[in-house]
């Protein structure tokens, strides 16, 4: 935990921590938060612009309505879980999966490193959106799918940063030494490689984030992601595409959410990056 | 302060008061403070101070080759009647090379991979004399005579890799003699190589010295090594000179504590030393104490030593001192 | 005199490593160890001393099996290890430790310097809980450091103490022997003395078996009992260290010994250091015969084309030169 003291120190980290910490925390408490159900459809309240005053006088409408009169704010707020999940899944996929790869090529080379080498050129060849987009068209989207698809298009980062990274390690004086008192090669790999790579690792899975939830929202956008009627922000988007003159506020909203949680997952990344050399420099 | 006696030229190299600062995340840290010390022209000065001592920032700082961030003033840095510090880039061009030549302690990384050791050669020559090419290159072949290379024709034309760690080094002579320098600096030379090779650059700079009236300054660790080289011996610690004597009298009786403990450890000595190591884990960015920098090591160090740094003063024999408890017992001017 | 079992015996060493050439040829053979035959005695200090390129990390690295050898055989206290693998050369492991020369890559900047010294307990199951506390605890005070110390990362510690944690982390495990190598060499010459004390010190106290690697001939003076002089992969003196010293009788060992900067400007400037002509020679092409020969002041026709082998000049002195002093 004096990682947590230590992490409040750097501002990027500060910052970034703080506006994440509003984000989950909004969409925690959406159910409470929003004032209508992101489903609840009011055919008088059509494309309203922000601040608009509902029909009835309880309250206004923050953010305003879509085309058929359902609250942005409140699909804003559901959607965040979404996207968030969406991201975080497959942030965290693609690194475990990366990360298992880079690592074991690195440090036993040989016959492993040939075949990961091979697979990563493999997924390399293949232009990712044009993949995603047949195989979610094929499969139909789904929240699952989705996630599988964005792990798939990035696990590749973390193999060959990690590879990288283990492959300078194994060589270390401290690795010898841990090779002569009789560690075995898994020990020495969690214990000695991995910890060592966190840094680089972290700093690829806020950025990854950030494209995650871009990427998911740009299938949305497309139409291949996630289900239209489910609220998340790709939806969003895709809803707004047609009223970009006129109801600005559909497309803008979703924008400017998924802008601040990217700059978020961005600051965070850099905070621990900071946070990590400084407490292993010399 | 070294009053020259009548008769006596003035020395070719005359510091004083030199002080550099670092700058770092808390403010700037002082590195080196108030050294000084004096090489008249021929004379061999070895600097001999551990890791961190300030020795290698003092020679860099001469030359205007500090890193960014750090700061050099001093009193008196003069080389030959010229302000060293208060130099142009331009005018600082003309000597670095020409009148001072540099020799580092990495001949690895001090030559150019893709360059051949004949280009890398003939390149100072080129800028301070305007040579041609051939004229250069035969010059280059008498200097790798000159330092003890075999076939240098052949050898010019080879790359650095291509040298051993030795071989290495003494292109790096060539290449600081390339310049017909007047004073060369040599940092920590041999430390890299091997001892038997090591006896012979060391023996080769001597030869230089005594052909060509060469003024060279050797900085290492090892004071042993001075011995062979050395007219007079300028022991550094934490940033500011601790002692600085003529060779045959340091070695003999020095006066410092510091340059007795590094004496004692030169010499084989059966006898362990068992002093007690400071326990406490002074963080490496932690700003130079006012008080004597050999302080916590010292078996004599008393409050007024860890309290203020005590100066450099002359003391008998051509000599100084900068240690309360010595110069307590001898009479001695305060350097002025 | 009876003969003890030394602590580790080794015949006929030889190490060949393959060095892939940049044209896609075949890779060169280098010979990095050549028929190596020794024994370290138990409780002694026997320092493996040599110019770069002489083999002597390879050797050491060999004997605490922490390199294959391409031939010869290894016994340690007696039996038999050369083919030793699996979980019985991993147990095994305990009895031997290493100390680098580079206090800044020796230690994972991640980890406290507590798990650090831990390693060899945790790894063969030694201690644990608080049992492993106390143990790391013992081991800082025993090298003259706080234990309280021990949550934090190397980058907070200076290359002395961290010289020291390394030190820590090599006898927590009580092992057998302690291969040193070169690990004073980074070290400032003040600070050598007290960590050569704390050496001595260890070895006293715990009965340790020390493999010394050195090229700083005056500190090898002051701990060994033995040297070994290493030239090309080959050992080509071996004796008791004031033997050695005083009357070495290999040229090579000679040389070196005169190559010895002493203290002393009058002493020093008097006399002739006697250079070795040539360049040291590679070990990808040694020289036939006597690997020393070319730069050899005395070498005959013998020497050319016949390799020397160790012989024993007294009790305690062995020489691999056919005209030895």
């Amino acid at each position: 935990m004096e990682y947590w003291r230590a992490l409040r120190r750097i501002p990027q980290a500060r910052n970034g921590v703080l506006m994440l910490v509003l984000i989950v925390l909004a969409t925690l408490i959406a159910p409470w938060l929003a004032p209508f159900s992101p489903m609840h459809v009011d055919p008088n309240a059509r494309l309203l612009p922000p601040l608009s005053p509902m029909v009835g006088g309880a309250s206004i409408y923050w953010l305003g309505t879509d085309s058929i009169g359902r609250d942005i704010l409140s699909r804003l707020l559901y959607g965040a879980r979404l996207s968030l999940t969406v991201g975080t899944l497959a942030v965290l996929l693609s690194a475990a999966f990366g990360t298992l790869v880079g690592a074991l090529s690195g440090y036993f080379g040989g016959k492993i490193d040939d075949f990961s080498a091979w697979l990563i050129d493999v997924q390399l060849s293949f232009p990712f959106l044009l993949l995603a987009i047949f195989v979610l068209g094929a499969v139909g989207g789904g929240t699952a799918a989705v996630v599988l698809i964005l792990a798939l298009g990035t696990w590749v980062n973390y193999a060959r940063i990690v590879r990288a990274q283990v492959l300078s390690i194994k060589n270390q004086s401290y690795v010898e030494a841990a090779r002569v008192t009789g560690a075995g090669a898994i020990r020495i790999l969690c214990v000695h490689c991995l910890p060592n790579t966190l840094s680089p690792i972290c700093v690829v899975a806020s950025f990854s984030m950030a494209q995650a939830i871009l990427t998911e929202a740009g299938l949305s956008f497309l139409g291949v992601g996630l289900d239209p009627s489910t609220p998340s922000w790709g939806t969003m988007l895709n809803d707004g595409r047609d009223y970009l003159l006129n109801a600005w506020w559909i497309a803008a909203m979703p924008g400017v959410a998924i802008g601040f949680t990217v700059l978020a997952v961005t600051l965070l990344g850099e905070g621990l990056r900071e946070l990590l050399d400084s407490s292993s420099s010399r | 302060m070294n009053t020259p006696a009548l008769g006596h030229p003035p020395p070719l190299l005359d510091v004083r008061g030199l002080s550099i600062s670092l700058r770092s995340r808390s403010g700037f840290i002082q590195v080196v403070s108030d050294v000084s010390f004096t090489v008249a022209a021929g004379e061999a000065l070895g600097i001999v101070g551990e890791s961190g001592s300030g020795k290698t920032l003092s020679m860099l700082s001469l030359l205007q080759l500090l890193p960014q961030g750090a700061v050099a003033r001093a009193e008196r840095a003069s080389y030959d009647g010229r302000d060293l510090l208060a130099q142009s880039n331009k005018q600082m061009a003309g000597i670095r090379g020409r009148e001072i030549a540099f020799v580092f302690q990495d001949s690895l990384t001090a030559l150019n991979p893709v360059l051949s050791i004949g280009q890398q050669i003939t390149e100072g020559m080129r800028l301070h004399f305007s040579m041609a090419k051939a004229d250069a290159e035969l010059r280059a072949v008498e200097l790798l005579l000159q330092v003890g290379i075999p076939d240098p024709s052949l050898r010019l034309r080879q790359y650095p890799h291509e040298f051993s760690g030795g071989m290495r080094q003494r292109v790096c002579i060539a290449m600081a003699l390339a310049g017909k320098p007047r004073l060369l600096i040599a940092d920590e030379p041999t430390t890299a190589l091997d001892v038997t090779v090591q006896a012979e650059i060391v023996n080769l700079i001597r030869q230089l010295q005594i052909d060509s009236g060469l003024t060279v300054i050797w900085v290492t660790h090892d004071l042993a090594l001075l011995a062979r080289i050395a007219d007079r011996v300028v022991v550094m610690y934490g940033g500011r000179v601790m002692e600085d004597a003529r060779a045959c009298d340091l070695f003999a009786t020095p006066r410092h504590p510091y340059a007795a403990a590094l004496l004692r450890s030169a010499r084989y000595d059966m006898t362990s030393s068992k002093q007690t190591d400071p326990i406490a884990t002074q963080s490496m960015e932690a700003p130079a104490p006012m008080g004597c920098p050999f302080a916590p090591r010292c078996d004599e160090a008393d409050d007024r030593c860890r309290a203020t740094a005590p100066s450099l003063v002359s003391v008998p024999g051509n000599a100084h001192v900068a240690c309360w408890a010595r110069a307590g017992e001898l009479p001695g001017t305060r350097l002025v | 005199m009876t003969q003890a079992t030394p602590l580790f015996s080794a015949r006929g060493i030889a190490v060949t490593f393959h060095r892939k050439r940049w044209l896609g040829r075949h890779p060169q053979l280098v010979q990095a160890l050549r028929g190596i035959d020794l024994d370290i005695m138990s409780g002694e200090v026997l320092a493996l001393v040599g110019e770069s390129g002489s083999g002597k990390s390879t050797l050491a690295r060999v004997l605490i099996k922490a390199i294959a050898a391409t031939a010869g055989s290894l016994a340690f206290q007696g039996t038999d290890i050369t083919h030793l693998e699996g979980e019985r050369l991993r147990a095994m492991r305990r009895h031997f430790q290493i100390v680098f020369q580079d206090p800044f890559s020796s230690l994972n900047p991640r980890l406290s310097i507590g798990t650090a010294i831990a390693e060899p307990l945790i790894v063969h199951n030694l201690a644990a809980g608080e049992a492993l506390r106390h143990r790391v605890a013992e081991c800082l005070r025993m090298v003259g450091l706080d234990p309280t110390l021990s949550t934090r990362r190397p980058h907070e510690f200076s290359g002395g103490q961290r010289q020291r944690i390394c030190i820590a982390r090599a006898i927590a495990g009580q092992p057998l022997l302690i291969v040193a190598d070169e690990a004073l060499s980074a070290l400032d010459p003040s600070l050598r003395d007290r960590v050569l004390d704390l050496f001595q010190d260890l070895k006293t106290r715990f009965s340790l078996t020390y493999l010394f690697i050195s090229h700083d001939l005056r500190l090898v003076r002051r701990i060994a009992d033995r040297v070994a002089v290493m030239y090309l992969g080959q050992v080509i003196e071996i004796g008791a260290t004031k033997e050695v010293y005083n009357h070495p009788r290999h040229p090579y060992t000679q040389a070196l010994m005169s190559a010895i900067p002493v203290p002393d400007p009058l002493a020093e400037r008097s006399r002739h250091y006697p250079t070795l002509p040539g360049e040291p020679p590679s070990p990808s092409n040694p020289p036939q015969g006597c690997s020393f020969h070319p730069r050899c002041s005395r070498a005959g026709h013998l020497c050319r084309t016949q390799l020397p082998l160790l012989n024993k000049t007294s009790d305690r002195h062995e020489v691999a030169c056919h005209f030895p002093d």
